[in-house]
């Protein structure tokens, strides 16, 4: 799984993110990251969606872009599924539907 | 080289529409039906839906009537509407254009007043199919942008590729005008440092700071269901992904709906009212914010979307930019730029270059996948403005 000649699946968008963003529908286990390296997903996520590249402590900043896009609301374990679930907005809330907010977990 | 038709103003549209603007909601079935049997030969309805008096109301349906898009204007009024038609109508004949008024209480119901106003559309439209289309420099064009249906791939793909057209646009001598500033929560200071001068920066951070403060009296964001869905979390994440749209030009300008701005650049434009909270959501649906960049001259709009927009717009062409690539492949009869290739190995580069082209290609007359489909949605609701602040636009 960890053959670098495959397409990578997940996007690192700046080197300060401690997020990284499907690129296509991403299976759980080892996932091909650009620019090289390897991040153990728990969960399928479908395109789009964020995983965490490292271990996240309650209260944590969420970078992407290589700027906060939040705080995380518990402790995200590397290769988690980053989002309404275990992060918030620091500006104002973020309005889900029930029937979709599962979205983004492939499973 | 791009080619237009020449209004009395010197401005210059890329299409010749009739519009048929009804002045308050209860004259829109009769507008309707006096456009139907002419859509394809372009005729469009336009209109403002309440009953109430309202200074950007009469702004923006002024603007609008007398966009370079529009070449002849019939209103359809019920009567006792409080909008001021008698001005409307007077700043249309001022511009040169052709304008009727159709009062259905006076013209006797709906009937009489669709055959009347029917008679008129016809003829105008025969009229304006043999206007001919004259040179216009790109330095004469006015292009917006807005974003709709976002996702996690919004801000990778289209949107960056947006930014690339603009770059391009704005370097050659165009007019480019991107927008929604309650999606620029979190961008304030990187954005504000591309401002031409220190005052004008601290005016786009004051308006994303009165955007945050309008959202939260709301109790929501600039944020919908479907783009946690397709997984964004937060307003700021969406942000930063819509920001990109703007690209990476010197930002010359901070204007508010129906402001033209008055030469090629960059420019916001600030969509929240001023003063308190009145009249709702700033914007509420993404046609709302099509209206307001034609109202401020976009001559078409790069409408960039995720989850799969399907609008279009009266009078002025939207051009649908599909960020998601599992998107494009359920909708591609609605779209015009597959830019989720740019997932499978594309370049950026690639698809802004494809954006910059088409742009010119529509604004000499190419249908757009919206147009071609018939769409012609259109929506305009109360708001109020105070006029900008002198640092707004330096010279």
């Amino acid at each position: 799984m960890s053959d670098t000649s495959e397409a990578p699946q997940l996007l690192r968008l700046a080197a300060s993110d401690n997020v990284l963003v499907a690129l296509g529908p991403v299976p759980a286990g080892p996932a091909r990251i650009t620019g090289g390296g390897v991040l153990t997903v728990e969960r399928p996520v479908t395109l789009g969606h964020k995983v965490a590249a490292r271990d996240i402590a309650a209260g944590e900043k969420i970078v992407k872009y290589g700027v906060p896009i939040g705080s995380a609301t518990a402790a995200i374990a590397s290769g988690s599924h980053v989002h309404t679930h275990n992060m918030k907005s620091d500006y104002t809330p973020t309005y889900v539907l029930d029937e979709t907010s599962q979205g983004g977990r492939g499973d | 080289m791009i080619e237009g038709f020449l209004r009395q103003d010197g401005r210059k549209g890329i299409r010749n529409h009739v519009a048929v603007a009804y002045l308050v909601e209860c004259a829109r079935h009769v507008a309707s039906e006096i456009v139907l049997p002419y859509r394809e030969a372009g005729a469009q309805v336009i209109g403002f839906p309440g009953c109430f008096p309202n200074d950007y109301a009469q702004k923006m349906m002024e603007r609008l009537c007398t966009h370079p898009n529009v070449g002849a204007v019939l209103l359809v009024s019920l009567g006792c509407e409080s909008f001021n038609r008698f001005q409307l109508a007077e700043a249309i004949a001022k511009s040169g254009r052709p304008v009727e008024t159709i009062v259905i209480q006076k013209a006797g119901g709906t009937r009489t007043s669709v055959a009347e106003g029917q008679a008129w559309v016809a003829a105008r439209i025969e009229e304006l199919s043999r206007a001919e289309r004259v040179p216009m420099g790109l330095e004469e064009l006015v292009v917006g942008t807005v974003c709709g249906g976002s996702d996690g791939t919004s801000g990778i793909t289209g949107n960056p590729a947006v930014g690339l057209a603009f770059d391009r646009l704005v370097g050659e001598g165009a007019t480019c005008i991107f927008e929604e500033t309650g999606e620029l929560i979190g961008c304030e200071e990187v954005m504000a440092a591309r401002a031409a001068t220190p005052e004008l920066g601290r005016e786009l951070t004051r308006s994303v700071e009165k955007a945050a403060r309008y959202y939260a009296t709301l109790g929501y964001g600039s944020f919908a269901a479907g783009n946690a869905e397709g997984g964004l979390s937060t307003i700021e994440e969406k942000s930063m992904g819509a920001y990109a749209k703007s690209g990476s030009a010197r930002i010359d300008g901070l204007i508010k709906p129906g402001d033209l701005p008055p030469k090629g650049g960059l420019y916001l434009m600030d969509v929240v009212p001023d003063g308190e909270v009145r009249f709702g959501f700033p914007n509420i649906s993404d046609n709302a914010e099509i209206a307001e960049m034609m109202a401020s001259g976009a001559h078409l709009t790069l409408f960039v979307t995720a989850r799969g927009s399907v609008v279009g717009s009266a009078i002025a062409p939207v051009i649908k930019i599909c960020a998601n690539p599992e998107t494009y492949a359920r909708l591609s009869e609605d779209m015009d730029v597959n830019a989720g290739r740019i997932l499978s190995g594309s370049s950026l580069t690639e698809v802004g270059a494809e954006i910059f082209d088409l742009t010119l290609a529509v604004a000499s007359g190419r249908k757009t996948a919206s147009e071609q489909l018939g769409h012609a949605e259109f929506i305009l609701t109360y708001k109020s403005f105070e006029p900008i602040g002198p640092a707004c636009l330096p010279s």
